[in-house]
């Protein structure tokens, strides 16, 4: 038996609306499937099951706002029929938020966002890749009849209607995708609220230290000059991939302060900062960088951007990190001092790639560098240990053949 | 391709990377990752969206040549008209 709760996708998210639900009762579901769309104040986000089973009824219906923890629905266990008692599952996402109490109960709807859209005035059961193409075409799904079974509405019903529509002579020609361009209302707020907990209950120390790219980067271009445009890796991409395998060096700031104690994570997630067009920014995580190749983890980074920029982040996404990084990349300031996201226990910032007077041996010369910052929890570690992984980090930078 | 088309192509693809924007109020010799506030990510799609518009894949060592409206047109024109 399972419960499949409203989950928390960050330290900061209180409440979620369920838009929409993507599994009808009594269809079967598999660890990892989509089952509903939530939104919050960062926006809509696809959420997946934790576990197999048969869909059991809503116990929340679509539109609604509810509490995170709250019980969705029950996820029955394959050949069983009818409701039973709660079970006790935690899921790796409710694992994530115990710093705060979980309801085990539907409260009553709280709001805490000053500024919802307006919400959509009846369920709108559609399947995923018909949901997406609408988003793309920028076809509103209410205004669609569903042929699929129950009325579900399907990618040829889409398709159908953007034909439609397209054959209809256009008044103007400024119309604009419904994904892009509008800034999300609460997220400010999300933002406002996950940085204040921050601050208030992390005491950060910070440790900064100069690193000479020349060497990696010209490495890179090499390897570049060998690639289509399309497979070119960025300079990120190396950064991103040296912080892992400095993780492996000194797990101590890969983890969560949790109860009052450090808990070190076995898997590398790292919550990577992609800044929003409209403003306001969003730190999804990619998974198990240590054990991804430099194209892979490119391919990885294009795809967390372009969906974090359209909308379609995972509900996983946004609550497994176990560390983040963020990188000015070749615009912008010379030095970041990071904010950490709770409960993670540092933050590694890179600041603008650019040439720098460097001395060594004796001899003034002019090198690409990039100053990394790093902020962690004074709970968790101590400088000595910060100052380990960024000697790491430069370690590993320096041999680009080994990442 | 003339120089019209290309310029249609620019435009269109500098409106998928910034599509709030409007590229062709853009001075053409300010640099457009400036103005249109481009990172490095998008700004790669951006070549790979001429890539496949033009068939012409500009090399990293020539990035520094398309960083305006301007630069972007001359190179391209020069390869393709």
């Amino acid at each position: 038996m399972g419960e499949f709760r409203m989950p928390s996708l960050g330290a900061d998210m209180e409440t979620g609306r369920l838009v929409e639900w993507l599994v009808l009762p009594g269809e079967s579901v598999k660890r990892g499937d989509i089952v509903a769309t939530v939104e919050t104040q960062k926006g809509l986000f696809e959420i997946e099951s934790f576990e197999d089973g048969i869909m059991g009824e809503p116990l929340v219906p679509a539109g609604t706002e509810v509490s995170v923890g709250t019980v969705l629905a029950l996820i029955l266990p394959e050949r069983t029929a009818t409701v039973a008692e709660s079970g006790t599952t935690v899921s790796p996402a409710a694992a994530v938020t115990m710093a705060s109490p979980l309801p085990l109960t539907a409260t009553p709807e709280v709001s805490v966002t000053p500024a919802q859209p307006p919400a959509q005035p009846q369920r709108i059961t559609a399947s995923p890749s018909a949901r997406r193409l609408a988003a793309e075409l920028a076809i509103d799904l209410a205004a669609i009849r569903g042929t699929g079974p129950h009325g579900v509405i399907q990618r040829g019903d889409v398709e159908q209607a953007a034909q439609a529509r397209d054959a209809m002579p256009r008044t103007t020609d400024s119309a604009q995708p419904a994904t892009a361009g509008s800034i999300h209302p609460g997220m400010r707020q999300a933002i406002a609220a996950a940085m204040s907990r921050s601050n208030r209950e992390i005491p950060h120390y910070y440790l900064e230290t100069e690193i000479d790219l020349s060497r990696p980067l010209q490495w890179l271009e090499a390897e570049n000059r060998q690639r289509s445009i399309r497979e070119r890796i960025l300079p990120v991409v190396l950064l991103v991939k040296a912080v892992a395998k400095a993780l492996r060096d000194v797990p101590e700031l890969n983890g969560y302060w949790l109860d009052n104690q450090l808990q070190i994570q076995p898997d590398i997630h790292i919550g990577f900062a992609v800044a929003l067009r409209e403003g306001g920014l969003i730190a999804p995580a990619l998974h198990g960088v240590d054990q991804l190749s430099l194209p892979a983890l490119m391919a990885a980074i294009g795809d967390l951007i372009d969906r974090t920029r359209t909308g379609r982040l995972r509900g996983s996404e946004m609550t497994d990190a176990t560390i983040s990084v963020t990188n000015l990349g070749d615009r912008g300031a010379r030095t970041v001092f990071g904010v950490i996201y709770p409960p993670q226990v540092a933050l590694v910032a890179f600041g603008r790639i650019m040439e720098r007077p460097w001395a060594e041996g004796g001899m003034l010369g002019v090198r690409r560098c990039v100053t990394a910052t790093l902020a962690a929890d004074h709970r968790a570690t101590d400088g000595h240990c910060g100052s380990q992984f960024l000697e790491a980090l430069n370690r590993h930078l320096q041999q680009p053949e080994g990442l | 391709m003339t120089e019209q088309e290309l310029q249609a192509i620019i435009f269109a693809e500098l409106k998928k990377v910034a599509p709030e924007s409007d590229p062709t109020g853009v001075d053409p010799t300010e640099n457009i990752r400036e103005a249109l506030d481009i990172d490095s990510y998008s700004f790669q799609r951006l070549l790979v969206g001429f890539s496949d518009q033009t068939g012409i894949d500009i090399p990293e060592e020539d990035y520094a040549k398309v960083s305006t409206v301007a630069g972007i047109t001359a190179y391209l024109a020069a390869r393709l008209l």
